[in-house]
C-alpha cells in the first residue's frame, strides 16, 4: 500500500533526506520519499502492518528532528 | 514570513543591537585586557541570545543518537572560539549562522510557494443538481452520470460532457494557452480549467480520482520521488562530507601543534573553522531545489514532467523520433482540396460529394461534410437523395434530383469505365461522377500541425542531432509529410511492433539520449522503451499518459524544444551551484588549514554560499517563452 501524508516545520533539505534513509530502514517499508519540495512524505509498506509501521516512521522522524510533524 | 521566521528576525536583531558596541569595545577600549573571565562573560550575553536554541537542539539530537548534527558541530565551533579568546568571532559565527538559516527558509518557502502557486489546479467543490435543487459536495463525492453546475468564475471540478450552456473556458493552467476555449452543449470538458462568463451544466463522465486534474496532480507529486543522477549522488556525497570534515578537523586540532611546534590554541582555531563549514546543506538544499524549479517551469508551460531524472535526460538527448499522425498532423482528415473540371463550380461539387455522403458515417465522409459546411455555411443540401449504396472499398453510388452519382476511389471509377485524372497532392482521393461523367475530385488528407514546421526548427537550431519520423501511413504521405516538415529521416509503412524495433534500432546507434513523440494507444510500449517518452496529453490515450515520461497537455510539438531548453538551463544551474558550493568551500578549508581564513570565511562558506545557491536555483523558475 501506497500512502501519501503532509509534513508541517520540515525546514532543512538535509533532515528530510535523513528521514528518507531512517525510515527505508524500518522492516516493512519497500519504499519512502520524504520530498522537502513538496513538504510530502510517500511510504509503501506491508498493507496489514501499515498502521505499525507508521508509528515507527513518525518515530523515526522525531529523532532526526523533533519540531517536524507529519499529519496523518 | 510567518510568525516564527518573525520571531527570529527579532532575536537577531536585538542580538545586533548587544553585540556591535561590544565588538567596538573589545577593539578599543579592552584590547590590551587579558581579564578572560570578564570578556567571556559579557560576549556571552548575546550568545546565549542568538544561540539558546541551537544549542539545546544539539544536546537533543545527540541525545537522540545523531552526532554529527549541524548543531552540534556549530556548538563545538564557536565553544572553542571561545576557549581560544576568540570571543566576537565565536558570537559572530552564531549570528551570522542564524541570519543565513533564517534567510534559507524564506527563500526556500517562498521558491516553494511560487512553485506550487503554478500547479494550483485542485477545485474545492462541485455545484451538483438534484431534483431542481443546487448543492455544494466535494468532488469525490460525485457519481459518473451526475449532472453538475458550474457557474462563471468557478473551477471546472470534473471531467464532463456539457449538456446545456455555452461558455469560454480558461485552460491556461493545465495547457499554459492563454486563448479561452469556447465550449457549447455537446463538447467535453476537462477538470482544472476555469469556466468564463456563462453557466455550464455539465453531466460527468469520470469519477474524480480518475479524472484529468487528479492526475495531473499525482504526476507532478509523484515527480520528486524520480531523482536525477546528480541529485542522488550530492545525498549519498552529503552523508559521508560532514564525518570527513570533522575528522579533518580533529586531525589538523592534534596534529597542528606537534608539526609546527606552535600553541595548542592555533590548532583549535583553525579546526573551528572547519566545523563551521562542515555543513553540506548549500549542496543538499540547492540542488533538488533547481530541479523542482524546473519542472515548475515546464508544467506552467502546460509541460508535465515526471521526474528530475528526465530533465537530466533531456538535456543530453540527440535524436528525437516522432510519430506521425496525432503528433506532427492533427490527426483528422480534412477536405485539403477540391478540383472540378472545367464548367463544374467548387460549390457544386462539394455540395455533390456531401449529399452522396451524407448518410455514411466514413472519417472520410465526415470530413466532406464539414468541408461543405465551413465552406458555404447556410447551403442546403438537395433534399432528393435516393438509393444510396455503399459499394464496399469503392465508395458510393445515389441518386441525387434524379441523377445517378458517383463518388469513390479509382477502382469506383474504373468499374464504370470513367475515365479520370492524376490528382495533384498527397492523400485519398474522391472522384465524383454525374451520369457517367466526370466532374472532378476532392482530395481529403491529414494537415499538418501549424506548429509541426517550427517545432523541428527550433530542435535543430538548439542542437538535436537527429530528427525522425515513423508512421504506419504509406510511403508517399509519410515522405511528403517529412520533406514538409524537414525531418532528416522517415520510415513508412510500419506495424506498431516495428515501431519498438526501430526505436531500439536508434538506441542502439545512439551514444546519447533517443526522445520518442507520440499519442496514440499503439504507442505506449513504445513510449516506455525510448530513454525519454512524450505524449500527447489532450488528445493521447490514458496508456500513453501512463506510460511517458513528458506530457504536453496542449498537444503541441513546438513545447518539446521548451522543454529542452528549461532542462539545459536547470542542469548549467544545478552544476553550476554544486561547483560553487563544493569550490568556495574546499578552498575555505585549504585556506583554514595555511590559517589565511579565519572563521569569518568559514561562516560565508556555510550560509553565505547556501543562500548565493538558492538565489541561484530560483532562476529555473524563471524560463520564459520567446
Amino acid at each position: 500500500m501506497k500512502k501519501k501524508f503532509k509534513m508541517v516545520d520540515l525546514d532543512c533539505a538535509n533532515c528530510a533526506a535523513k528521514m528518507e534513509a531512517a525510515i527505508k530502514k524500518i522492516d516493512g517499508v519497500t519504499d519512502a520519499n520524504v520530498s522537502f519540495m513538496a513538504q510530502k512524505m510517500t511510504i509503501e509498506a506491508d498493507d496489514d502492518r501499515f498502521d505499525q509501521i507508521m508509528k515507527e516512521v513518525v518515530k523515526a522522524c522525531k529523532k532526526v528532528e523533533p519540531d517536524t510533524q507529519i499529519l496523518l | 514570513m510567518n510568525k516564527k521566521q518573525k520571531r527570529m528576525l527579532f532575536r537577531i536583531l536585538l542580538t545586533a543591537v548587544i553585540y556591535f558596541p561590544l565588538l567596538i569595545l573589545n577593539h578599543t577600549l579592552w584590547a590590551d585586557s587579558d581579564n578572560w573571565l570578564f570578556l567571556t562573560a559579557v560576549f556571552l550575553v548575546p550568545y546565549i541570545l542568538i544561540g539558546w536554541d541551537i544549542i539545546f537542539k544539539a544536546a537533543r539530537n545527540i541525545k537522540n543518537g545523531q552526532v554529527f548534527d549541524e548543531n552540534f558541530l556549530m556548538c563545538i565551533a564557536t565553544f572553542g572560539a571561545f576557549g581560544v579568546g576568540e570571543y566576537s568571532e565565536a558570537v559572530a559565527v552564531m549570528l551570522f549562522y542564524q541570519v543565513g538559516e533564517l534567510f534559507q527558509n524564506v527563500a526556500v518557502n517562498r521558491s516553494r510557494q511560487s512553485i506550487s502557486d503554478l500547479m494550483n489546479i485542485c477545485p474545492e467543490y462541485a455545484n451538483i443538481e438534484k431534483d431542481g435543487v443546487l448543492e455544494q459536495v466535494d468532488p469525490d463525492d460525485v457519481a459518473v452520470g451526475d449532472t453538475i453546475v458550474i457557474k462563471a468564475g468557478e473551477r471546472i471540478p470534473l471531467d464532463g460532457v456539457v449538456i446545456s450552456g455555452e461558455s469560454y473556458v480558461d485552460t491556461s493552467a493545465l495547457t499554459g494557452e492563454s486563448v479561452p476555449r469556447r465550449i457549447a452543449e455537446g463538447d467535453d470538458i476537462i477538470s482544472g480549467c476555469v469556466n468564463g462568463s456563462g453557466l455550464l451544466r455539465v453531466q460527468v463522465t469520470k469519477e474524480f480520482d480518475d479524472s484529468t486534474v487528479a492526475r495531473i496532480l499525482e504526476l507532478v507529486e509523484n515527480a520528486s520521488s524520480k531523482k536525477a543522477r546528480v541529485e542522488n549522488f550530492i545525498t549519498r556525497f552529503a552523508r559521508y562530507y560532514t564525518p570527513i570534515v570533522v575528522i579533518c578537523a580533529v586531525i589538523l586540532a592534534i596534529l597542528y601543534p606537534l608539526i609546527s611546534g606552535e600553541v595548542v590554541s592555533e590548532g583549535i582555531r583553525r579546526a573551528c573553522s572547519f566545523l563551521v563549514i562542515s555543513c553540506p546543506c548549500a549542496l543538499v538544499i540547492s540542488v533538488p531545489m533547481g530541479f523542482f524549479g524546473g519542472i515548475g517551469a515546464a508544467s506552467s508551460h502546460g509541460v508535465l514532467v515526471k521526474g528530475s531524472n528526465y530533465l537530466e535526460l533531456l538535456d543530453q538527448m540527440e535524436t528525437i523520433v516522432f510519430d506521425k499522425t496525432g503528433t506532427l498532423t492533427q490527426g483528422n482528415f480534412r477536405v485539403t482540396k477540391v478540383a472540378p473540371v472545367s464548367g463544374v463550380t467548387k460549390e457544386n461539387l462539394l455540395m455533390l460529394a456531401a449529399a452522396a455522403e451524407k448518410y455514411s458515417d466514413h472519417p472520410i465522409a465526415k470530413s466532406i461534410q464539414d468541408a461543405w459546411k465551413e465552406q458555404f455555411p447556410g447551403e442546403e443540401l438537395p433534399e432528393q437523395i435516393e438509393e444510396t449504396k455503399e459499394v464496399s472499398g469503392h465508395g458510393i453510388e445515389v441518386k441525387i434530383n434524379g441523377k445517378k452519382i458517383l463518388a469513390g476511389n479509382e477502382k469506383l471509377m474504373k468499374q464504370y469505365r470513367i475515365p479520370t485524372e492524376t490528382p495533384q497532392g498527397i492523400g485519398t482521393v474522391v472522384y465524383l461522377a454525374e451520369e457517367g461523367r466526370y466532374l472532378g475530385y476532392l482530395l481529403i488528407s491529414d494537415t499538418v500541425k501549424p506548429q509541426a514546421a517550427k517545432a523541428i526548427r527550433e530542435l535543430k537550431q538548439i542542437g538535436v542531432a537527429k530528427t525522425v519520423m515513423l508512421t504506419g501511413d504509406k510511403k508517399e504521405v509519410g515522405e511528403a509529410v517529412a520533406r514538409e516538415l524537414g525531418l532528416d529521416e522517415v520510415y513508412a509503412e510500419l506495424l506498431p511492433g516495428d515501431k519498438v524495433e526501430k526505436v531500439e534500432e536508434l538506441l542502439e546507434k545512439s551514444n546519447a539520449k533517443v526522445a520518442f513523440v507520440g499519442d496514440g494507444i499503439n504507442d505506449a510500449p513504445v513510449l516506455s522503451r525510448a530513454d525519454i517518452g512524450i505524449a500527447m496529453g489532450s488528445m493521447g490515450s490514458d496508456a500513453a499518459i501512463e506510460a511517458a515520461d513528458i506530457v504536453l497537455m496542449d498537444d503541441d510539438p513546438s513545447k518539446i524544444s521548451l522543454v529542452v531548453k528549461i532542462a539545459r538551463k536547470t542542469l548549467a544551474i544545478v552544476k553550476e551551484n554544486i561547483v560553487f558550493a563544493l569550490g568556495v568551500k574546499i578552498l575555505v578549508l585549504l585556506l583554514a588549514t595555511v590559517g589565511l581564513a579565519n572563521m569569518w570565511e568559514a561562516v560565508f562558506a556555510d550560509v553565505g554560499v547556501s543562500v548565493i545557491a538558492i538565489l541561484n536555483s530560483m532562476r529555473a523558475l524563471k524560463i520564459k517563452k520567446k
